[in-house]
């Protein structure tokens, strides 16, 4: 049986500095209670990949050293604006960036998925997108009769996808309703990591409605419940965004010791530990 | 135009460029082509679906951030709009950085998906409010998606108008380049000249005014659009229209 009685904090020192981490969108389900134990174990060296874009999970971790490459088609607070230490890495070139485009990184995730090499994806052609990213090749279509071409995108196979679900069950399945992206980012990730609001004693294979939207427990590593674990995002049909919050942070984001402050006060502090 | 906004005006005439169509879509924090895009669906008697990006509300797909994209791809998206930090002659689309990419003066938040809708969506529509030479420049520092692509590529899609707070311009496939369609009102062809860091063609005799909504559909706007999109952005329905009480 899967480990499902793990603190957020044993659930992060499954993931290796170095390893390249799928990170969904701000308005899908984020593991924010594990990125804040991540930075408190000192990650370092971390390749993470927006599935397709990522907002404040990705801009803390950047703005605490743990990042060396950012993977992403955007990186965005929202109508909170600029992601500040993602914005101020970029400037100082201290980060190496990947931009992609949505559905390449999608795309990417499903030949990984499906476990073939690579996967042609329209669109691209001609943009310094395409220009900037070595790891990507111009092809020709193969069954075409004349000149047609085509991008093609190596397999993307994260090391770790790390997801925050409303409901997860004692035998590794994780319900994810409509957000289908975190099954993608499952099913093409060597591993996946879950915070979940509660995890249940029965199966939510046993009801089809639950089953539709449920990530099978074949494809999870571990899972650690987390209450209010998406805080301070929100999750869609649970608990909103915490938007005083959020602009608070993107406000101290904007300075190095704005930022310090910010990690002492909700992170590293004493109260912001016990409130995990 | 006594008592007509500048919004009601550019919500008007990009409507007036999706009547017809079967699917239009809407990216994230894009009030007026929003609100457009539910007049729109207003006057089709019910044969048009609007879908709106990264709101759980108002769009109806089930299969993930990857369907939209999908959806595009297969040619069920009939509209689509771009904005840009800076846009260019050409109708290349810049939303990542000006100045060197390696190490940029501005970095904004990325491409999105841009450099693959701009290829599959028949009308995209680019809608800039700021209209400056900054952002309306002769090339941009980072192409996105490119406007215009060799013959040999696959591109059912790209740019079909240019909105922005100043005037209406019409794109041009064959010369490859804008041609002012309309200044809105209040507006003049020589401040356009001014404000515009590329060369645009004119159209034969005098430029037109765009015009403002006939009556139906500004009582639409200010109506049943006004509702709807205050759902969406409460606080430009509360700005403009003065709906709901907005944060």
């Amino acid at each position: 049986m899967l480990a499902t009685q793990l603190s957020v904090d044993d659930l992060v020192s499954c993931i290796p500095d170095g390893a390249k981490i799928a990170l969904p969108p701000d308005y899908s389900y984020c593991a924010l209670a594990a990125v804040r134990a991540l930075i408190r174990r000192g990650a370092r060296d971390l390749h993470i990949v927006g599935v397709p874009t990522f907002g404040f999970q990705g801009d803390m971790l950047i703005g605490a050293g743990c990042v060396a490459t950012v993977e992403t088609s955007a990186v965005t607070l929202s109508e909170h604006g600029l992601a500040p230490r993602f914005t101020k890495a970029i400037k100082e070139a201290s980060i190496k960036m990947m931009d992609a485009t949505c559905p390449a990184v999608h795309a990417a995730l499903q030949a990984s998925e499906k476990g073939i090499p690579f996967i042609p994806l329209r669109g691209l052609v001609g943009s310094d997108i395409l220009a900037n990213r070595s790891d990507w090749k111009v092809g020709n279509n193969p069954f075409a009769e004349s000149d047609d071409p085509i991008v093609y995108l190596p397999a993307l196979r994260p090391d770790v996808a790390l997801i925050h679900a409303p409901l997860a069950d004692k035998f590794g399945n994780v319900w994810i309703g409509v957000r289908r992206e975190l099954m993608l980012m499952a099913h093409a990730s060597a591993e996946t990591y879950v915070t979940a609001e509660k995890i249940v004693d029965y199966n939510l294979m046993g009801d089809l409605k639950t089953k539709a939207g449920t990530i099978p427990g074949l494809y999870v590593s571990a899972i650690a419940e987390a209450e209010n674990g998406a805080w301070p995002l929100g999750i869609p049909d649970g608990y909103g965004a915490d938007h005083p919050h959020l602009a608070k942070y993107a406000a101290d984001a904007r300075s190095d010791q704005g930022f310090q402050r910010y990690m002492e006060q909700f992170v590293f502090g004493s109260a912001a530990q016990a409130a995990e | 135009m006594t008592n007509v906004l500048l919004e009601e005006v550019l919500i008007g005439a990009i409507a007036n460029n999706l009547d017809g169509l079967r699917h239009v879509a809407v990216g994230a924090a894009s009030p007026i082509p929003g609100a457009a895009a539910l007049l729109a669906r207003s006057r089709s008697n019910g044969t048009m679906r609007v879908s709106v990006l990264g709101s759980e509300d108002n769009n109806f797909f089930t299969d993930g951030g990857k369907e939209i994209f999908d959806v595009a791809g297969q040619g069920r998206m009939d509209a689509f709009f771009l904005s840009g930090a800076q846009i260019d002659g050409k109708a290349n689309v810049n939303l990542v950085a000006v100045g060197d990419y390696a190490q940029p003066k501005a970095r904004f938040p990325g491409s999105f998906g841009s450099g693959y809708l701009y290829f599959v969506v028949p009308r995209v529509i680019l809608f800039r409010l700021e209209h400056t030479p900054r952002t309306l420049v002769e090339e941009v520092d980072f192409i996105s998606a490119p406007g215009f692509s060799d013959d040999n590529v696959y591109r059912p899609g790209g740019p079909y108008k240019l909105i922005t707070d100043r005037c209406l311009f019409d794109v041009d496939k064959e010369r490859r380049c804008f041609r002012l369609e309309s200044v809105h009102p209040g507006h003049t062809v020589e401040e356009i000249h001014i404000q515009t860091g590329f060369k645009f063609d004119l159209p034969d005799g005098e430029v037109p005014v765009t015009p403002v909504p006939d009556a139906a559909s500004l009582a639409t706007i200010r109506g049943e659009v006004a509702k709807e999109i205050s759902e969406i952005y409460p606080a430009f329905a509360a700005r403009v229209f003065g709906v709901g009480k907005a944060a």
